[in-house]
């Protein structure tokens, strides 16, 4: 029979282990002077067409990959792969988000120095991936038309752990009646200040805008590594 | 549905804090809870039991303390609690405001233990 159990403080972020990761990735990320952006969003929102437009359109320029979550199949890798850039297929099983350890084994005898931009596509899920840090520098939730306006009143908590939203499928906007405004006033309202993007992966409208906001993000980030390099010697 | 896979974080973590302060047994794991961590309590709880069946804290509780979301008003240049996670804003001045000062919380605060 055991005693009388006494009360013992611990202090333990039950996530630790999946942020130690998470650091470390930041950190390398860092040093390799690659931009990482991560994508998450419902299934069908259009996360793959829309990030197969990104690296194509970007692979003529800049170094760039991709790695791809998925519960299973490698279609969305073959789809990527039709862009001409590394891509990998991280296969989750069972498991509905990725961590970041997966993204760490994924990336194994990647030379990230070699990169200028790294894409991490997320399981489609609009609940558990936001609970995960992936050491990404920008996390875009992608929004399609054609889920309702009402989204991101729906699933606050992974629109608040992005930092940019993106509007997809814009151009079937009139054929299902979609309410930009209402849509944009409820991404502000769980996320104050976050900026929206429009854009379709069909027609490209909106994707040159989101090419350049991406290149300024990048540079800015660059600047700011450099600055707190210099300040550190 | 990740709340199995913390759930056995969190059985796993317990049983490890346990076994350092030299404690057989885990009657119960007190945790902080936020709405933003993105993990549902209902879902944790069920997930904890299962998660505790066959593993030395079988029969042991979770004891969830929830963790209101607060941000930093801009405009009252102070922490304020807001009404909900889907209106991140002062609920006095109706500021918004994108500067989470809490409520991503998931973590052990405590373990009550015996020999």
């Amino acid at each position: 029979m055991s005693a009388e159990p006494r009360l013992v403080e611990v202090r333990k972020n039950v996530l630790k282990q999946n942020d130690v990761v998470a650091r470390a990735l930041r950190e390398q990320y860092r040093q390799a002077g690659v931009f990482v952006v991560s994508l998450v969003s419902s299934p069908g929102a259009g996360k793959t067409t829309f990030l197969e437009k990104t690296l194509t359109l970007l692979h003529s320029h800049c170094r760039v990959a991709a790695l791809v979550g998925d519960l299973a199949t490698e279609n969305d890798a073959a789809r990527l792969a039709r862009s001409m850039a590394p891509v990998r297929q991280i296969i989750t099983g069972t498991l509905c988000h990725l961590e970041a350890a997966m993204v760490q084994n994924a990336l194994q005898g990647w030379d990230l120095h070699q990169l200028d931009f790294l894409f991490v596509e997320n399981v489609g899920n609009l609940v558990c991936p936001s609970s995960y840090d992936l050491g990404e520098e920008l996390r875009l939730v992608l929004l399609s038309v054609t889920e309702g306006e009402d989204k991101p009143l729906k699933y606050p908590t992974i629109f608040n752990s992005a930092d940019v939203a993106i509007i997809t499928k814009m151009d079937l906007a009139a054929a299902v009646e979609f309410d930009e405004q209402a849509a944009c006033r409820n991404i502000l309202a769980v996320r104050p200040c976050m900026q929206v993007l429009k854009l379709s992966s069909k027609t490209g409208d909106g994707i040159q805008a989101f090419l350049d906001f991406l290149g300024e993000r990048r540079s800015r980030s660059r600047s700011a590594a450099e600055a707190a390099a210099w300040t550190a010697t | 549905m990740h709340e199995l896979s913390i759930a056995m974080s969190i059985v796993e973590m317990a049983e490890e804090e346990a076994a350092a302060r030299g404690s057989a047994h885990v009657h119960a794991v007190h945790l902080r809870l936020g709405p933003l961590s993105g993990v549902v309590k209902e879902a944790l709880l069920s997930s904890f039991e299962m998660a505790c069946a066959a593993s030395p804290l079988e029969g042991s509780q979770l004891l969830i303390e929830e963790v209101p979301v607060m941000v930093f008003c801009p405009a009252c240049r102070a922490p304020k609690h807001v009404a909900s996670i889907q209106w991140m804003c002062c609920p006095e001045c109706g500021a918004p405001s994108s500067e989470v000062l809490q409520g991503k919380e998931l973590e052990i605060t405590a373990l009550e233990l015996s020999k």
